[in-house]
């Protein structure tokens, strides 16, 4: 239950408590891979790929009676704003781990033992949230792949920001706020697939927090359908 | 690793041999190139460079740092290339493989050696603080002739850098990030990629073209038309000629792959 | 009386209510997680039942048929069943087997066997790596790693023409309502084509026909959807070959269902692009006659699959021409050990000196 009171502030960036910065998601952007996706929230520019399923050389992963999912989440080093040297870090590697996790529960891949799904999370440009917008992308680029899924996982934060729960944190925000909760949900069941929080919460606010942001997700959740949909319906209209 | 099928390596030596070639462009036409310029909002500098379909993001963070020992009074120029896995399914994830050691050298000495930067320009204090230049290339779709297309996309980041002025106060650099300066360039540098596919050389190659060459050769040229880098890959050998018609082609091509820049 | 009308009723209200539980129509687009119909419907390919509800697991195309919901998928990857004709790409040789790269997430293999029987000799003077194969799949196991053959007709290796590469599930759309759209593509063009199950598709003809042969398959790629499409291709066809549109086309309609069918089939008939072809051939007699139109690419390039290399009597000769000098080199050599028998009983004691130093034999040997 989210109450609207009075006392909400406004944003630096101008947006009401429950607003997201704009998204645009754009479809099968790359050539080489089996699916691909674009996305930009706010200032977040990121690039997911997906390869497979495919027969892998690494055969210690795979498992006889279903498919696996590998995801390898990296920055680019200009992405944020002193330089990042190239290569894998602690925290690159365990935003990939729970990506991986995050979209787990939403695949179906009974059908292709033996197989991986191998995704690849770009970040061009950083500017707060990427692990969510990473998923996001990560979701639409498998649905392009056609791998065969139970539903479209979204990702969205709320935090908590001079005392006032608030959706979508920038990096601005993010810095100087009191919590982040990164939420990623199955749209069609609510279900979530990847939570975590940092920050100081009461119960109360972190309750508020997880509504806020599954609504922010059912928002993202609607981009990514239109803009899947739209770019078959180009295809399809030739 | 991939292996190309025997009837492709056929029928792309037969269309080469006919002065054909799969898309069927000239042996010596360009694909269509397409650059867009500050892209990314954190970086000083950046572009990404469209060849067809590769494509290639580079991007330039400079910092303050101290200087090479033997050149006190230069900027100095750090290259790095990372192929990405999504730009092919042969890329890894892992340490740069010797394919982007060689992709960043090369795009490296076409800057360096052609004095393309002033680098003497980027000294803040003698032999103590000058500006480091970072720049990353970053392979995002390789559909052929990453070595033009990197080349391309870090001109035109060079060309859209700004730096904050700078100024020594009591032994410490001072940003001022209000007042920024185009990056001082000389001139550019363009990259003309050929491959030897039987008897020919054929400029600007595909995926598949690259896939079956004998013989690589890059050349360097600058806007005034001097030869400032070559390099000369593959597992074959060239002829005399064949370089030196190859450098030819490059010299008046030059023009028409610069203008790009504008 | 009113017992009868209360039942009719009640039918009614019961019809209405499966009615309205399906939410999506036929040809509809959907993406994974969609909601299609309540559970009074049967859930089919590409779709899975969760909380009685029946939902798409794919990005596709809706098609309905008989209170059966099922997802054509718009992008997919190839899996191996029994019978289905494809076309791999060699990728290793091995001692008794060739690893064969067949455009799916598993590899094939072809043993030795299914080429030449027992003998396992020089499997790679028959198919080197890179070498590109019709094959047919004989068994999957429970790993789905396919086992090939190359028993049909057409089946080996393909020599020369170009290789186009489409998503597997357009392969049906390439192939036409009983061959339609290949045999029209085929007789424009003069192309030799094959149209393995895996999406991939093989063309060889003139050269600059390949290269509008391939333009074609990729339209019809990315366009495999849309209504009115064998006509638009016959249109582009006529543009590129010919230069421009005859008056008087009759359109086809092209007919979704027939694609469903094709692609839920799951036993592609024996050289099913043969068949097609052969029960196609009446009423492209009528096309060709109708239009009047110039036939010179279809005497040149007779409609044909490839023919399967003739290894085996080559082989089969080769290792005659081999056991004939092996023979000859055997008389030889039993002709010189007699020889040489009788030298070295004459120089025995000698050999028997030379050999207490070391060195001296190693030289010998040499």
């Amino acid at each position: 239950m989210i109450f609207i009171s009075e006392d909400k502030k406004q944003r630096a960036d101008g947006r009401a408590y429950n607003e997201l910065r704009p998204i645009k998601i754009e479809v099968g952007v790359l050539e080489r891979v089996d699916g691909s996706a674009y996305v930009e929230v706010g200032g977040n520019k990121i690039l997911a790929s997906v390869y497979g399923p495919k027969e892998t050389y690494m055969k210690r992963f795979l498992r006889p009676d279903t498919g696996v999912i590998k995801v390898k989440y990296n920055m680019a080093p200009f992405s944020v704003d002193s330089r990042k040297r190239p290569g894998p870090d602690r925290r690159s590697n365990e935003i990939s781990k729970i990506t991986a996790d995050a979209l787990r529960p939403a695949l179906l891949l009974e059908s292709f033992p033996r197989s991986m799904v191998e995704v690849y999370i770009e970040v061009i440009a950083a500017e707060g949230g990427t692990r969510c917008a990473g998923v996001t992308a990560a979701a639409v680029a498998l649905a392009d792949a056609g791998v065969p899924m139970k539903d479209i996982v979204a990702g969205c934060a709320a935090g908590k920001m001079d005392d006032q729960i608030v959706l979508d944190l920038s990096e601005v925000e993010d810095k100087e706020g009191q919590a982040d909760v990164p939420v990623v949900i199955m749209p069609r069941t609510g279900e979530i697939t990847l939570l975590q929080t940092d920050g100081n919460l009461t119960d109360e606010e972190f309750e508020e927090a997880i509504n806020l942001a599954i609504e922010g997700c059912m928002e993202v959740s609607k981009v990514q359908k239109e803009a899947l949909k739209n770019h078959y319906v180009q295809n399809l209209e030739g | 690793m991939y292996i190309t099928p025997e009837i492709t390596r056929e029928n792309i030596t037969s269309l080469v041999n006919n002065d054909k070639r799969e898309d069927g462009r000239a042996l010596d036409e360009y694909r269509n190139i397409e650059i867009e310029t500050d892209i990314i909002p954190k970086a000083e500098g950046s572009a990404i460079c469209k060849l067809g379909g590769t494509k290639v993001i580079a991007g330039i963070k400079p910092s303050i740092g101290e200087p090479f020992p033997d050149t006190p009074n230069l900027g100095v120029l750090m290259t790095n290339c990372e192929l990405l896995p999504m730009a092919d399914p042969e890329f890894e994830p892992g340490p740069p493989s010797s394919d982007s050691i060689e992709l960043a050298r090369v795009v490296d000495r076409g800057i360096r050696e052609s004095e393309m930067v002033k680098l003497d320009e980027l000294c803040v204090e003698e032999g103590k603080h000058v500006w480091i230049l970072f720049i990353d290339i970053h392979v995002i779709d390789n559909c052929g002739n990453l070595f033009d297309c990197a080349n391309l996309a870090v001109n035109a980041a060079l060309k859209t850098c700004k730096l904050p002025k700078a100024k020594v106060v009591d032994d410490e650099v001072v940003l001022d990030e209000e007042n920024t300066i185009p990056i001082p360039l000389n001139h550019n540098v363009a990259l003309s990629t050929f491959v030897k596919i039987g008897d020919k050389m054929v400029l600007d190659p595909s995926l598949n073209e690259e896939k079956v060459l004998s013989a690589r050769l890059s050349v360097g040229i600058t806007e005034s038309g001097s030869i400032c880098s070559m390099q000369k890959g593959g597992d074959e050998p060239l002829t005399k000629e064949e370089i030196f018609s190859s450098v030819k082609l490059a010299l008046s091509k030059n023009a028409e792959i610069l203008s790009n820049l504008d | 009386m009113a017992y009868y009308l209360f039942n009719h009723l009640l039918v009614g209200i019961y019809l209405y209510g499966v009615y309205k539980m399906i939410y999506v129509e036929n040809k509809d687009l959907v993406i994974p997680g969609e909601v299609l119909a309540e559970d009074d419907f049967y859930s089919g390919r590409g779709t899975f039942r969760e909380n009685g509800k029946i939902c798409s697991s794919l990005m596709g195309l809706v098609s309905l048929r008989n209170r059966k919901v099922s997802v054509i998928p718009l992008k997919s990857k190839y899996i191996p069943k029994k019978g289905d004709v494809i076309i791999g790409k060699i990728n290793d040789v091995k001692f008794s087997m060739w690893n064969v790269d067949i455009n799916s997430p598993y590899s094939g293999i072809l043993p030795a066997s299914e080429v030449f029987g027992r003998d396992k000799k020089n499997l790679n003077r028959i198919f080197n790596v890179g070498d590109v194969l019709f094959l047919r799949v004989v068994d999957v196991d429970e790993v789905k790693k396919a086992k090939l053959g190359l028993k049909g007709r057409g089946m080996g290796k393909f020599k020369g023409g170009i290789i186009v590469s489409i998503a597997p599930t357009k392969v049906p759309r390439l192939i036409g309502k009983k061959g339609s759209m290949i045999n029209m593509i085929k007789d424009k063009t003069g192309c030799k084509i094959v149209v393995g199950q895996n999406g991939l598709v093989w063309v060889k003809g003139e050269k600059d026909m390949e290269q509008i042969t391939k333009n074609v398959i990729k339209i019809i790629e990315k366009e495999a959807h849309t209504s009115g499409l064998t006509n638009r291709i016959r249109d582009k066809l006529y543009l590129d070959i010919d230069g421009e549109i005859p008056e008087g086309l009759d359109d086809e309609e092209y007919d979704f269902e027939s694609e469903v069918n094709l692609s839920n089939n799951d036993n592609f008939d024996d050289d099913s692009n043969n068949h097609r072809r052969n029960s196609f051939a009446n009423k492209h007699k009528r096309f060709n006659k109708k239009f009047n139109r110039r036939n010179s690419f279809n005497k040149k390039y007779e409609l044909e699959k490839p023919r399967l290399q003739n290894f085996k009597a080559e082989l089969e000769q080769e290792e005659l021409e081999a056991k004939k000098k092996e023979d000859k080199k055997r008389n030889d050599d039993f002709i010189n050990n007699l020889e040489n028998i009788e030298k070295s009983k004459s120089k025995k004691s000698f050999n028997l000196n030379r050999k207490k130093s070391g060195f001296s034999i190693l030289k010998d040997n040499f």
